[in-house]
């Protein structure tokens, strides 16, 4: 193994990381927001790969151009999913984690169905894109420029949700409600309102991700189920709820993962992830980054 | 400008308060006071929507406030300081201010009363970045008034604010709700320190297990021999 391979895999790492942290980031600001799991967020990842593949064979529309629409969709879908679902499993009277649970496990399956019935099960991808299958070679490390194009637009949107988070009104609005929601009315916010935007908001940046990893994964209804799997280890790892710690956890997902390819056989590349987090949650259970 | 009239509420069936009416006018300062559990939360809560009353009315300016949604009865003009104050715990003083003229969208309207807020309680303007949580007990009734007052209330309702907090600061405390009710405003207040409560307020009701026990101008109540007795300790 040469020096020059360790580099290689972990810049690939590192690109797949970022994406990783922007997969993972709606999760962790709506569990931040409200402490609900989306355990349909991988199934949001997957429609926005399918919005993304339609808007290219009907209206030959690059993925590139997509990843805006695809958020848009997505922020709906989003805010319609907190209305019409979760703000009613969160009034039980009973068990309240356990409804929640149910509830968006129970959206992740219809959600599956019906993109089973609707898209079929066949494997899908987008043949062919600006950046598909081209890289960029720098100080003779090559990097493909999809994956390099989603690290940008990951980074992009991080630092478009901390200034958002942090100085907007919106943004205090949304601490002021992960503060104490009960209290928001007080000052004439509607924490209803809020929970949704956060909903959209969370959409929004799933979609983003799922447009980009559109260009370059295989799109099928399964699709979201192991990068879901990836997105819970890296908001765990971060730090629960912490939108910082999703960036910085999934950075880490990626490079572990990128170095548990070198040294163990492909099937095992989830090994190291996993050990990472078992570590991360005997030693230091609220995540690196967590402050609850 | 406030009328209650015969308010039921109840928590799971059980009657917190009973067919509760109290008015009040334009400018007021009006004290409902009673002991332990007379059910003085569940009047404000019943009025900022809080809790929804069982019965009765709940008329603001002419407007019909019960049923209605707790941030829409915010936005008509009413701020209301619970009795626990509800600060957002986390967010520097600054922003917990900021956040009370959430509801404004010109400039001019969101800082217009940061002045008052700051005269009314200077240490306020000394600890801005602080977080909430780590001011002192009278400080963050100070910063639960103040962030009230940014909502550019026509009412201000308070919950027992001397509550917790040490003997000198009530002082300040009521020397503000005297300055807010000079500066415009109409003033509800509850408190079961009743003698400094009467002090200060033009008229008072007197709860006792859900119901009007009493009520009249303040120097009357003050001045009956039975409340004396029971409520003063003279
Ligand atoms: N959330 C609640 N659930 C059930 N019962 C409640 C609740 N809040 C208040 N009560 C009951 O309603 C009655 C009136 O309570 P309330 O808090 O209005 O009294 P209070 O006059 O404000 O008392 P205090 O001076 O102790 O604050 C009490 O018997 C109380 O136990
Ligand atoms: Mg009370």
């Amino acid at each position: 193994m040469t020096a020059e391979t360790i580099i290689q895999s972990l810049a690939s790492g590192l690109l797949m990381g970022l994406l990783y942290g922007l997969i993972a980031v709606g999760l962790a600001l709506i569990f931040g927001l409200m402490d609900v799991v989306n355990f349909a967020h991988g199934e949001f990842l997957m429609i926005a790969m399918y919005v993304t593949f339609f808007l290219f064979t009907f209206f030959a529309i690059d993925p590139l151009l997509a990843a805006p629409l695809a958020a848009a969709a997505l922020f709906v879908l989003g805010a319609v999913v907190y209305l019409v679902v979760v703000r009613f499993a969160m009034r039980a009277k009973a068990n309240v984690g356990m409804v929640q649970i149910f509830a968006t496990f129970g959206l992740a399956i219809v959600m599956r169905g019906l993109a089973q019935l609707f898209f079929t099960a066949d494997y899908r991808s987008v043949p062919q894109s600006w950046l598909g299958g081209k890289t960029v070679s720098i100080a003779g490390i090559f990097l493909p420029q999809p994956q390099l194009f989603g690290a940008l637009v990951a980074i992009a949107a991080f630092g478009g949700l901390y200034l958002f988070i942090n100085r907007t009104d919106f943004g205090r609005a949304l601490e002021a409600t992960r503060e104490d929601p009960g209290a928001v009315a007080l000052v004439g916010i509607d924490k209803n309102r809020v929970f949704a935007l956060g909903w959209g908001l969370g959409g929004a940046l799933v979609g983003l991700a799922g447009a980009i990893m559109a260009s370059f994964f295989y799109i099928y209804p399964d699709v979201g189920a192991s990068f879901a799997l990836i997105a819970y280890v890296t908001v765990a790892l971060g730090g629960f709820g912490s939108v910082f710690g999703a960036f910085a956890g999934g950075i880490i997902v990626g490079l572990v993962e990128a170095t548990t390819a070198l040294v163990l056989p492909p099937s095992l590349k989830s090994v190291g992830i996993y050990a990472v987090y078992l570590l991360v949650v005997f030693i230091r259970p609220r995540g690196l980054f967590g402050s609850m | 400008m406030l009328s209650v009239h015969e308010v039921t509420t109840a928590y799971q069936g059980l009657v917190a308060i009973s067919a509760v009416s109290i008015e009040v006018a334009k400018g007021e300062i009006v004290c409902v006071a009673g002991a332990n559990g007379a059910g003085k939360s569940t009047l404000l809560k019943s009025i900022a929507g809080a809790e929804r009353p069982r019965s009765g009315t709940v008329t603001f300016d002419g407007k019909r406030l019960d049923g209605m949604a707790q941030h829409h009865i915010t936005a008509t003009g009413i701020a209301y300081v619970p009795e626990n104050r509800r600060l957002f715990p986390r967010l520097s003083v600054r922003d917990n201010l900021r956040l009370g003229s959430y509801l404004y969208r010109s400039e001019a309207n969101r800082e217009e009363p940061l002045d008052l807020v700051f005269t009314l309680f200077p240490r306020l303007s000394e600890r801005l970045e602080q977080r909430a949580e780590t001011l002192s007990g009278g400080e963050q009734q100070m910063l639960a008034i103040g962030r009230a007052l940014m909502t550019r209330p026509r009412l201000l309702m308070l919950d027992e604010p001397s509550q917790g907090i040490m003997p000198k600061l009530v002082d300040e405390i009521f020397q503000a709700v005297n300055r807010i009710r000079d500066a415009g405003m109409t003033v509800l207040i509850v408190e079961q320190r009743m003698a400094e409560c009467l002090e200060i307020a033009d008229r008072a009701y007197i709860l006792q297990t859900g119901r009007v026990l009493m009520q009249g101008p303040a120097a009357e109540i003050r001045g009956n021999p039975d409340v004396r007795k029971a409520y003063l300790g003279l």
